[in-house]
């Protein structure tokens, strides 16, 4: 058997729908962590099904909820627009016009208090689970199943041994990891999705090695 | 190692294991986690299904729409006094309908298999286990049942409405509630499989057809009708009956079945009772809001 009792029997989540609601919450939750900066504006692009039935299953609760850091499973889910209020994030929705999208992709866009925006798409592929596919206009493939590295390095020779050599240290096990990069000698993406939790101290570590521009992980 | 309902009696009349036994060994292979995770794991999501299946029995729960809120308290008020079906089904009936109505209000269920259906194997677990005693023990032993079938299910067919209909969805919750009712009935091995082929035989083609594309009519109804089949299969299979085809073939049988489902039929809301004039009258509500 390939498949696990929890994965019968579960998620445990706010319903009505594993896809539209606890996905849609997973899905936020991550964008938040990527654009890691405070925000004091979300906009969501909604495409697809979550556009056409996601208000009967509180996609738009779900989203904003994962975007404050609200999980699944979290019942103030159906609060969310008074959460947001309290803390001051203000928030629009908008049907988005995308091409070759899963049925079920949003497009969240964080207007930061420094100034800067950051957008993430991402969609949620049934069952709760999800995959951000873009961040920033550049294609990626996160599905945070597992605690996951992001990182952006300078692409020198070098700067990968550096990174897996700072998580073997830390006893973390690579379960995969995807380098990318736009143009040879640029700027190149790393992610790694690792077997055990990734600790900020880990984080801390590779943020100082050489080469590295931005270090963020996922431990959802 | 089992990947069909088979193998798993074959395994259990080869070492003499219990059927929870064998799922729960299956698991730590599976995952590395030990046996104490496991339970720990199980307790946890017991813990919300039990909460889910009472909490609306005395608390309507509101919802967009509303259209099942109050049925679980409703079910549960009658469930007091005079019946055609007696107490038992009855308040069985108010528990399957409490999870559906604090699903359907974004309240914390239990998917199982999905959150759809969620409401019918905490009902039968916690109306069959009042009736036989149960331990907490005995109650996640049962639950290792429920889903070791419903993994099977998963496997080798679907359990989603989209692909195979509600068959697929109520119909798997139904069979992996018998199994669990057998269990906690002590009935044998074969016993669960045939409550589960039973389940799925007496739902086989029932279509998804969500009233406003949401998760509620019929959805509660199919949940409290899908807990009695749950617990009818039991008895049926306890009381002996031989449902002459293996449960592995109903499975495959509903797999087939839902694969000829034409689109209409599956979660689409552009059939059934969803495309009738009050259905489409309630689409319209949802559009106007």
């Amino acid at each position: 058997m390939n498949i696990s009792l929890f994965d019968v029997l579960g998620p445990v989540m706010i319903g009505p729908s594993s896809s539209h609601t606890a996905g849609a919450a997973k899905l936020a939750r991550t964008a938040r962590i990527i654009a890691e900066r405070p925000f004091h504006r979300v906009r969501f692009g909604l495409y697809g099904s979550f556009a056409k039935t996601g208000l009967g299953h509180g996609t738009c609760k779900a989203l904003l909820a994962g975007a404050m850091g609200l999980s699944g499973d979290d019942e103030r889910l159906r609060d969310a627009e008074n959460l947001a209020k309290q803390k001051g994030i203000s928030y629009e929705f908008y049907e988005a016009e995308l091409e070759d999208a899963h049925e079920n992709t949003a497009v969240i866009t964080f207007y930061c208090d420094d100034g800067s925006t950051v957008e993430v798409v991402g969609c949620s592929v049934g069952g709760g689970r999800i995959k951000i596919t873009e961040i920033d206009g550049l294609a990626a493939n996160i599905r945070a199943e597992s605690p996951t590295l992001l990182i952006t390095q300078n692409d020198r020779p070098g700067v990968v041994g550096a990174v897996s050599g700072a998580l073997a240290e830390s006893g973390l096990n690579i379960a995969i990891m995807r380098v990318s990069r736009e143009t040879k000698g640029d700027i190149a993406n790393c992610v790694i999705e690792t077997d055990g939790e990734i600790g900020a101290d880990l984080v801390e570590k590779i943020r100082r090695l050489p080469n590295i521009r931005s270090v963020r992980a996922i431990n959802i | 190692m089992y990947n069909t309902i088979e193998e798993l009696l074959q395994q259990s009349a080869a070492t003499g294991k219990t059927l929870h036994r064998i799922i729960l060994e299956e698991e730590m292979a599976l995952t590395d986690c030990d046996e104490k995770t496991i339970y720990d794991r199980m307790r946890q999501r017991y813990q919300v299904m039990r909460a889910s299946a009472q909490k609306a029995l005395n608390a309507p729960q509101q919802m967009v729409l509303g259209l099942i809120s109050g049925q679980s308290a409703k079910q549960e008020t009658y469930a007091a006094g005079e019946s055609v079906c007696g107490s038992f089904l009855n308040k069985l009936m108010a528990m399957a309908l409490s999870s559906s109505e604090v699903n359907a209000s974004m309240g914390r269920i239990c998917a199982a298999p999905t959150a759809g259906s969620c409401g019918i194997l905490p009902a039968v677990l916690l109306a069959v286990g009042e009736r036989y005693h149960a331990t907490e023990q005995q109650m996640l032993d049962a639950l290792l049942v429920a889903a070791g079938f419903g993994a099977v299910i998963t496997r080798n067919a679907t359990v989603s409405g989209a692909e195979g209909g509600c068959q697929a969805e109520c119909g798997a919750a139904a069979a992996m509630a018998a199994a669990a009712a057998v269990t906690l009935a002590g009935g044998s091995p074969q016993m669960a499989a045939n409550a589960c082929g039973i389940a799925l035989m007496n739902v086989m083609g029932l279509v998804c057809d969500p009233v406003a594309g949401l998760v509620q009519l019929p959805c509660s109804f199919r949940n409290a009708s899908g807990a009695v089949n749950a617990v009818i299969s039991a008895d049926l299979a306890l009381a002996g009956q031989d449902p002459k085809i293996p449960a592995d073939q109903c499975i495959d049988a509903m797999y087939k079945v839902g694969k000829k489902l034409p689109m209409e039929l599956r979660e689409t809301a552009l059939g059934g009772i969803a495309t009738q004039p009050a259905g489409k009258a309630y689409k319209e509500q949802l559009r106007n809001l």
